[in-house]
């Protein structure tokens, strides 16, 4: 097994800090009384014990991300005519998240797919994305509204890690899953893995078994298109949701977002920032036309995106981690695990009833 | 810059004549800064482009002049937000960023040999018009084609040159009409599903193409379907609010599908099968 490893509890300090003067290595940081990933550094406290508030997606793609940069100037040969220029901005450090859970991992998946695997790919996230290896924790307990193996995955799910971390009683059993995994367990001068798998997999099967799977369906709910059709259901499993986004920023794989100009007289950049689904003027039209305009209709797309459109799209993928932090730090508690469990009661039953 | 393979970064071009269409409506020819690319630059009739203002931000407009006439490609636009407000302040000589061709395109092979019938209302005659140029600059592949538009009131129409001329030939069948009585209109008055109804044009080998105001949409579709065309034989193109144009950022589908990259030219048996549209 040469592809695992083992750090005492002791060393663990001094490998995030040899990979950190190599890379830009992003941790889960204690910031007040939530946990954020920033940039290393030695004074931030770490925090791996419970899962990041926010996932790690604003790394790869970043909550505000110039796309260029444009110069205005005037024709020496005619006032009149202002000239423009455009500079691109592409230059991505090499980059390492450290501590993501397997879930944050898998939402970067869900991102490769209309951001890389296409006939346009997006270059800013296909950049940054190569530069960046993702080093996942494995869960050590479940976490409120969590439901990752319900969606296909897992606590120590490998599925777009590039290295895998268990905490075990002394420390640290590594596992590398790609090459760029192979390549930071090298640097990190670990011990022999050997004779520590079967700790780790007693621990990480421990976890799994704890996972709530609301679904019941090995994985793959799958909800009836006629349920989008009718707004009655929605209405009300809405009817409480304050239209405040918090789930579309904290979900590790809702990808949308605006484009912005920010100028003064002569220079001015095009930003890309996130923006969310739930929000009224996600589709208002200059006209005043809105094809979603109540916060029920946005919310059947939210949902209809994450179980039914996104798999057709993608052999079957469901665009959703069941990292649960749309239930946990909802203001309201509107819980997408329980309104997609009901509907997939109503597709069971409605399909027996045929 | 054809070669430049980030989609976010628009090529210049540069206006060479506007035109003031209706009271809120002007149409911009532009050209490409590179005259290589102009020479270069291929799209289908129907598709569209991202217009941008730097500074303020971006648009999507369909290219209205039609593929057989390059000189210079053709936006229209309303003025309704910021980037339209903008791009209404500027003048000939002024410079744009232009992202384009973007989405599909009218089926128009599927329509060969086949009888056309345009349906649009206000700016929606817009997408219509590449498509009606093409055909006009191929005749000979179209049978009869009749073309039923509308605005508000008369100075409210769009294109008047080109509705002057479609008049005036025997091989177009034009049927204007505005919503009320107006001094001096002596056409028809009343909503263009309205006219529809009473033109009640045979579905027989008949491809239906239809663009305006979303309320309009539904209801020519409706009729449509009550006049008997079949759902594969009618065509519409969509608007949404959009912002990537490549099928990412998220706010203009329908289902899984995208008007930006999938869209914007549907037919009705396509947009039967997303959920809650029609």
């Amino acid at each position: 097994m040469a592809d695992t490893g083992f750090i005492p509890k002791e060393k663990w300090g001094a490998f995030i800090e040899g990979l950190a003067a190599k890379a830009q290595v992003w941790v889960p940081c204690l910031d007040g009384d939530v946990v954020i990933f920033k940039p290393y550094s030695k004074d931030q406290t770490l925090c791996f014990e419970r899962p990041a508030n926010s996932p790690p997606k604003g790394v790869i793609f970043p909550q505000s991300d110039t796309l260029f940069a444009f110069n205005f100037s005037k024709d020496p040969e005619n006032p009149q005519k202002v000239m423009v220029e455009l500079e691109e901005k592409l230059d991505f450090p090499k980059t390492i998240i450290f501590g993501s859970r397997p879930c944050d991992a898998k939402g970067f998946l869900i991102y490769d797919r209309p951001y890389m695997q296409t006939d346009t790919p997006d270059p800013y996230y296909k950049g940054r994305r190569e530069q960046t290896a993702i080093v996942t924790m494995s869960c050590q307990s479940t976490y409120a509204g969590c439901f990752c193996t319900a969606v296909g995955g897992g606590p120590a799910d490998k599925e777009g890690s590039d290295v895998l971390i268990t905490e075990l009683d002394n420390g640290y059993f590594i596992e590398a899953i790609t090459d760029k995994g192979k390549e930071i367990l090298q640097q990190a001068a670990a011990e022999s893995g050997a004779g520590h798998e079967a700790e780790a997999l007693k621990k990480q099967e421990a976890v799994r078994a704890r996972v709530k799977d609301p679904f019941c369906a090995n994985g793959k709910p799958e909800i009836s298109k006629d349920l989008f059709e009718s707004d009655e259901f929605w209405e009300e499993e809405l009817s409480k949701c304050v239209s405040c986004g918090a789930c579309t920023y904290l979900c590790p794989t809702c990808y949308c977002f605006n484009i912005t100009d920010e100028t003064t007289f002569e220079k001015g950049e095009r930003i890309r920032s996130w923006d969310g689904c739930m929000y009224n003027h996600f589709t208002l039209e200059a006209s005043g036309h809105n094809p979603r305009p109540t916060k029920f209709q946005r919310f059947k797309n939210r949902v209809g995106h994450k179980f039914l459109f996104y798999p057709e799209k993608y052999n079957g993928v469901i665009a959703c981690c069941g990292c649960g932090r749309c239930i946990r730090f909802c203001p309201m508690s509107v819980d997408i695990s329980e309104i997609v469990s009901k509907l997939q009661k109503q597709t069971g039953s409605a399909s027996n009833g045929k | 810059m054809a070669s430049n393979k980030n989609p976010y970064i628009p090529e210049l071009v540069t206006i060479t004549n506007i035109i003031e269409e209706t009271p809120n409506i002007k149409s911009f020819q532009v050209v490409f800064n590179d005259p290589e690319r102009m020479k270069t630059f291929k799209f289908e009739p129907g598709q569209v482009g991202q217009l941008s203002v730097f500074g303020v931000g971006e648009s999507t407009f369909v290219i209205n002049s039609p593929p057989t006439r390059m000189e210079y490609l053709q936006f229209s636009v309303m003025k309704a937000g910021e980037v339209t407000g903008a791009l209404h302040e500027l003048f000939p000589g002024d410079q744009m960023g232009l992202r384009a061709p973007l989405g599909n395109w009218f089926p128009y092979d599927m329509m060969k040999g086949k009888k056309i019938l345009f349906i649009g209302g206000g700016i929606g005659l817009a997408p219509l018009r590449t498509l009606i140029l093409y055909m006009l600059d191929n005749r000979g592949d179209y049978k009869d084609i009749t073309i039923i538009y509308g605005a508000r009131t008369p100075p409210d129409l769009c294109y008047k040159e080109d509705l002057k001329e479609w008049e005036a030939r025997s091989d177009v069948n034009l049927i204007l009409t505005v919503d009320t009585e107006y001094p001096g209109w002596d056409k028809r008055t009343g909503f263009v599903p309205t006219v529809l109804n009473e033109v009640a044009p045979s579905p027989d080998d008949t491809i239906a193409i239809t663009c305006g105001p979303p309320i309009m949409i539904k209801f020519v579709l409706q009729n449509l379907a009550k006049l008997n065309f079949k759902d594969e034989d009618i065509i519409t193109t969509l608007e949404a609010r959009m912002k990537c144009g490549i099928g990412i950022c998220g706010r203009c589908n329908l289902g899984s599908q995208y008007i930006c990259k999938d869209g914007p030219v549907f037919s009705l048996a396509q947009l039967r099968d997303f959920p809650g549209v029609v």
